[in-house]
């Protein structure tokens, strides 16, 4: 089942991909950014199936990583739009020259 | 939970659930919504979970369903609920005919390169490996205990100081300032 779980997790990457550069909504952005790191999980959890459980260790580290991301972003989210009233990343243009 | 009793079984399964990832992840990416959106997010993860504890990674995937499912999402549900965001203005997200399409040419190239390399004749080629099944060694829980507590102790030590970081920033950016 090896084969099948890394084209599935190239398929849901592709889809997070897709996501992140279509959308205008910086929450749905942040959520494809979380489909692409279960992804990658999905590869790691595959592998550990062969090279043994060190594969797992860092799927741990990645949700650490995921939540911490979560938490941070969400916040500059908020105060965003406490800032600018709105979550469009067509009207986040502050760096726009 | 192993293929080699019931490999019809076991397989009639995995290829569901991995079906059911891969409908609910292109249901979340089509969503106009955002509720609706983290719902099928939701699905995913669940789906993803049970992949993993077929994949033999029963740690793994009750992680996904507390940490994931349960307490990021909730995050998300509750950030997109304090702003509001339902109103019909703020629906309308997707960008135009020429972004959408080069983001399904990006997307295809992605999928069509990882698919081309394992057929390469290059010398670059991916090669699945043929390994065999590494047997867990002292249950499921123990067998990823070992390396983290011992190669990557480090690491781990790193993450709770990534976390106080991540609170204390979380906490000061959404903090209401009156100083303006």
């Amino acid at each position: 089942m090896l084969a099948e779980s890394l084209a599935l997790s190239a398929a849901l990457f592709a889809i997070g991909v897709v996501g992140v550069l279509t959308r205008r909504n910086a929450i749905i952005v942040f959520m494809c950014v979380e489909l692409m790191l279960n992804a990658v999980n999905l590869s790691f959890v595959a592998l550990s199936k062969l090279y043994g459980a060190t594969g797992q260790v860092f799927v741990i580290f990645v949700m650490t990583v995921a939540a911490a991301e979560a938490a941070v972003g969400l916040a500059i989210i908020i105060a965003i739009f406490r800032h600018k009233q709105t979550v469009n990343l067509q009207n986040i243009n502050l760096l726009r020259g | 939970m192993s293929n080699q009793f019931y490999p019809l079984f076991y397989s009639f399964h995995f290829y569901l659930f991995g079906l059911m990832a891969l409908a609910s992840s292109l249901m979340f990416v089509t969503r106009k919504s955002p509720v609706a959106a983290a719902m099928w997010l939701v699905a995913t993860m669940f789906a993803l979970a049970a992949l993993y504890i077929m994949l033999d990674a029963q740690f793994v995937g009750v992680m996904q369903v507390l940490v994931y499912a349960g307490a990021i999402m909730v995050v998300f549900l509750f950030v997109v609920m304090l702003l509001n965001l339902g109103s019909p203005a703020d629906l309308n997200d997707m960008r135009g005919k020429w972004g959408r399409l080069l983001a399904g040419f990006v997307g295809l190239a992605l999928v069509a390169e990882l698919m081309a390399l394992t057929k390469s004749p290059l010398d670059l080629r991916l090669v699945l490996p043929a390994a065999t099944d590494v047997p867990p060694t002292g249950g499921v829980i123990a067998s990823i205990a070992a390396p983290m507590f011992k190669e990557y102790l480090l690491a781990f030590e790193l993450t709770s100081v990534l976390l106080l970081a991540a609170i204390m920033g979380a906490v000061v950016l959404a903090k209401k300032t009156d100083a303006r």
